[in-house]
């Protein structure tokens, strides 16, 4: 409970100011592209339904724009496959 | 030839059209001729802040399609000979206005004005496109709030890409105009710094327009700030943008309400 009353509080300002420069410095470069989630959807999901029955309603992506770092995350639920 | 500024933003309701009228009033009051261009097809409301409302007869639209002449259109202030305001249609759509009739239209009042300020609607769509089409100098309004700042970036990259000078390969000269600020919340650390704003979008500051009840009452009022109450804190801000606009160099002072009749100097280099 005591860390808590501890811990400082942020300003706003401080946290509005790292928001926005992280989100300009994607839309800066993907601007012109700026469905680039859906088209990873879209063209992952063409990989993978070669290979296995998977439909468009179970392909989760995911972004987490970091300002050094970036991730993508794609969760692909499929049926088990019995030959 | 006269210069074409305009007062664009991406985001609605930060202030465009209040800083059109203030700005354009303030180079007015100066001495300089001045014709202001609502853009706003459909969502006219220059000509309300303006106080003339009840003195349109034809619009822009009017003029583009050759059903009136420029001079018919043109409403001259009551108060400063040398301003007049060319209205927005309210009735038609955006897609009335066309490329060359804009061209047309930006021409003849360059030869005619030494200031011609368009106020850009919202948005970036046409309407915002042909605004900023044949500017010079661009009025960049951001309030310092996130949503506002992500929007004029997108702004800055469209004056930088759409505009007749970027199609020569020239630049129009991009002025950050911060409005609605209030101190007391920046300096209790929960608004946007001026300084954090400059440094993410990189573009010279032209002023600081205090958050101030001056601007409402001008609007209830039709006049623009710097006419119904010139010593008031934004009215200042305006004027010295005004004065910054014509390529004065003036320390950027953020006029202080009433208590603090000196203001706060802030060491900054104006645009």
């Amino acid at each position: 409970m005591k860390m808590f009353a501890l811990r400082k509080r942020r300003k706003t300002s401080d946290v509005a100011r790292e928001r926005i420069q992280i989100l300009l410095a994607h839309e800066r470069g993907v601007i012109g592209s700026s469905d680039l989630i859906a088209t990873l959807r879209n063209e992952i999901l063409v990989a993978v339904a070669k290979y296995v029955p998977v439909e468009i309603d179970q392909v989760d992506v995911k972004m987490d724009r970091g300002a050094t770092l970036s991730t993508l995350q794609i969760d692909i639920e499929f049926p088990v496959i019995s030959r | 030839m006269g210069q074409v500024l305009v007062v664009t933003s991406g985001k609605g309701g930060v202030g465009k059209t209040t800083s059109t009228a203030a700005l354009g009033a303030a180079l007015a009051q100066g001495g300089q001729s001045v014709v202001l261009v609502d853009f706003d097809v459909g969502l006219r409301n220059l000509d309300l802040v303006m106080g003339a409302e009840r003195r349109v007869v034809f619009d822009l639209i009017n003029v583009i399609q050759d059903r009136a002449k420029l001079s018919q259109a043109l409403i001259r202030d009551k108060r400063l000979d040398n301003l007049c305001l060319l209205p927005a249609s309210q009735t038609r759509d955006k897609d009335a206005l066309t490329e060359d009739g804009v061209a047309r239209v930006i021409e003849e009042l360059q030869s005619n004005f030494d200031w011609v300020i368009c106020d850009s609607p919202a948005g970036i769509g046409r309407g915002a496109v042909l605004a900023m089409q044949h500017a010079d100098i661009a009025a960049i309004v951001t309030n310092p709030e996130i949503s506002s700042v992500r929007d004029s970036d997108r702004i800055i990259g469209l004056l930088d890409a759409k505009t007749e000078k970027a199609k020569i390969g020239e630049h129009v000269a991009k002025h950050l105009l911060i409005t609605r600020y209030d101190e007391t919340r920046a300096n209790s650390g929960d608004m946007l710094q001026i300084d954090d704003v400059l440094d993410i979008l990189s573009i010279p500051l032209l002023g600081i327009v205090p958050e101030s009840q001056e601007v409402l009452r001008a609007s209830n009022l039709g006049s623009p700030v710097t006419i119904c109450s010139p010593k008031s804190v934004p009215a200042l801000a305006y004027s010295d943008a005004a004065r910054r606009l014509n390529g004065e160099v003036l320390e950027m002072i953020i006029p202080a309400e009433k208590n603090r009749l000196l203001g706060k100097l802030f060491g900054r280099r104006a645009a």
